[in-house]
């Protein structure tokens, strides 16, 4: 919702430490997403997933979460899906070209991150999306991408 | 200090240093006061079209930008006008939206482009389908401008698509992107020029200067962040036609920003088109005075005549003449270009 997204904005600071404190709890579990085998627990999570973060931040469930980067404002909201900043065609009261009612989710991701202790993630290039992962959950791809990271670097350890 | 090695640039031996045969790049890597301009596209499918809309700026600007559908409205491509002026030796700015084309398509033109002498491309997002003639189309964005820069960083210098495969020959193009210092955020637009940066652009083109207070701030926090070394600065400027054009623009036309002061000093002028065009000429002055500024980028959309003189005028190229085809060559064009009409009159009977 439009107003909850906002408030959500706002109020970055406190949704960036929930995110913290979260993050590490998905990866914790990865032996048990593990056990029961991640085809099979995909469409439960992301299933929670999509209903909290469509109620926070509106979230359109690209596979590819940047919140943290983005001052907890979905880029994907953007009719132009600009992940990487806002467009040129910003109107003066800061509100989109596309759709006139509604603010620039660009100008309400600078100010997010602007309160954000790791707000600097702003300023890094994001890279062309993978359309494959739409609707997939992003909590469960960064839970696999730590585990496969952490025996990818144990598996180097053992060849040295 | 005339015409330096800029008129011959295609054939010239590439010194590393070039990451093109753009003349643009010479131009502006020589440290001379750039200018290029903005080329209407027709409504057509005749060359002569393109070539008599390029040649009312011969011997003013060093490139032509050739827009990609601008405002969302239909015309012929950029990719075609630029490979149309490029044959009689103009250098071009190809504009790339990301609005009706997904990655593999514009990945392929580029290469396409490149083959066909394209030498500068300039990375936009592109206008929403809503602002233009054709508001039922499906807007792509697959990418945005960001990672399209990112994305022919890959062909040119690490010679691979997106995908990683290889291709043989790169494209050798000098990278441009956009900015808006004008509108919100405005003390994020600097950042996020340093990230247009980071993902490979050489020179930036701005939208319509009308503010230069405005303008200054936003180059000296640049400056500030180190940007303007890594990278050559263009602001756009443009004649208003009246008061009433400026106006109607700064309401419809998304993220143009014109202040009351410029549109009372039109009200209050006796030739409000004459007006127009000394605002034009005095921001071109100023603006060159601006510490990290290599040239203007002239925007004089339907005034596209009127672009000469004001340079002329502005004295910014002072004794330079940017290159123009020769005589011959373009006869050759209008010949070809005469030709075409005939087929075509003959076709519609």
């Amino acid at each position: 919702m439009y107003s909850i997204r906002r408030w959500v904005v706002r109020n970055a600071r406190f949704f960036e430490v929930v995110y913290r404190t979260f993050e590490p709890v998905v990866i914790k579990l990865a032996p048990l997403w593990n056990k029961v085998g991640y085809p099979r627990v995909e469409k439960p999570v992301s299933k929670l997933e999509k209903f909290s973060k469509e109620l926070l931040f509106d979230c359109k469930m690209c596979g590819q979460c940047i919140l943290s980067s983005t001052g907890m404002s979905c880029p994907m909201n953007c009719p132009k899906s600009m992940r990487n900043g806002p467009c040129g065609g910003v109107l003066q009261n800061g509100h989109c070209e596309v759709l006139p009612e509604k603010r620039c989710v660009w100008v309400d991701a600078w100010e997010g991150s602007k309160k954000m202790k790791s707000g600097d993630a702003i300023h890094a290039v994001q890279l062309p999306i993978d359309h494959r992962l739409q609707g997939s959950s992003s909590w469960l791809r960064v839970a696999r991408q730590a585990t496969d990271a952490a025996s990818q670097h144990k598996q180097e350890g053992r060849d040295d | 200090m005339i015409n330096h090695d800029t008129g011959d640039g295609r054939r010239a031996t590439l010194a590393s240093a070039y990451s093109s045969n753009s003349r643009l790049e010479r131009v502006l890597k020589a440290g001379y006061f750039a200018v290029t301009s903005e080329l209407a596209p027709p409504d057509s499918a005749n060359p002569e079209d393109v070539y008599a809309r390029a040649r009312v700026f011969d011997g003013y600007v060093d490139s032509m930008n050739a827009t990609d559908g601008s405002g969302a409205n239909c015309h012929m491509s950029s990719v075609a006008m630029c490979a149309l002026l490029s044959r009689v030796g103009y250098d071009t700015v190809m504009q790339i939206s990301c609005r009706d084309r997904n990655r593999i398509a514009i990945q392929g033109d580029v290469l396409g482009a490149a083959a066909l002498g394209v030498n500068n491309i300039l990375c936009l997002t592109g206008d929403g389908v809503q602002v233009g003639d054709h508001p039922e189309a499906k807007p792509v964005f697959d990418l945005d401008s960001m990672s399209l820069l990112d994305v022919i960083v890959g062909l040119r210098d690490k010679k691979t698509f997106v995908s990683g495969r290889k291709i043989s020959d790169p494209p050798r193009v000098f990278l441009g992107a956009a900015e808006n210092p004008f509108v919100p955020p405005q003390d994020f637009r600097p950042y996020r020029l340093a990230k247009k940066i980071a993902a490979g652009a050489q020179f930036i083109q701005t939208q319509y200067c009308f503010d230069l207070p405005q303008f200054e701030t936003f180059m000296a926090r640049s400056r500030d962040l180190g940007l303007l070394e890594k990278c050559f600065i263009l602001p756009g400027v443009g004649p208003l036609a009246s008061a009433r054009a400026a106006n109607w623009m700064r309401s419809h036309v998304p993220g143009v920003h014109i202040p009351d002061a410029v549109i009372k000093r039109l009200e209050g002028a006796q030739d409000q088109k004459e007006e127009g065009r000394q605002i034009c000429i005095e921001m071109i002055q100023q603006l060159r005075e601006i510490q990290g500024v290599s040239g203007v980028h002239v925007m004089a959309h339907r005034q596209e005549s009127a672009v000469a003189d004001i340079i002329k005028k502005s004295g910014v190229l002072d004794e330079r003449r940017p290159w123009v085809p020769d005589s011959e060559q373009q006869r050759g064009e209008q010949q070809r270009g005469e030709q075409h009409k005939l087929a075509a009159g003959f076709g519609h009977e």
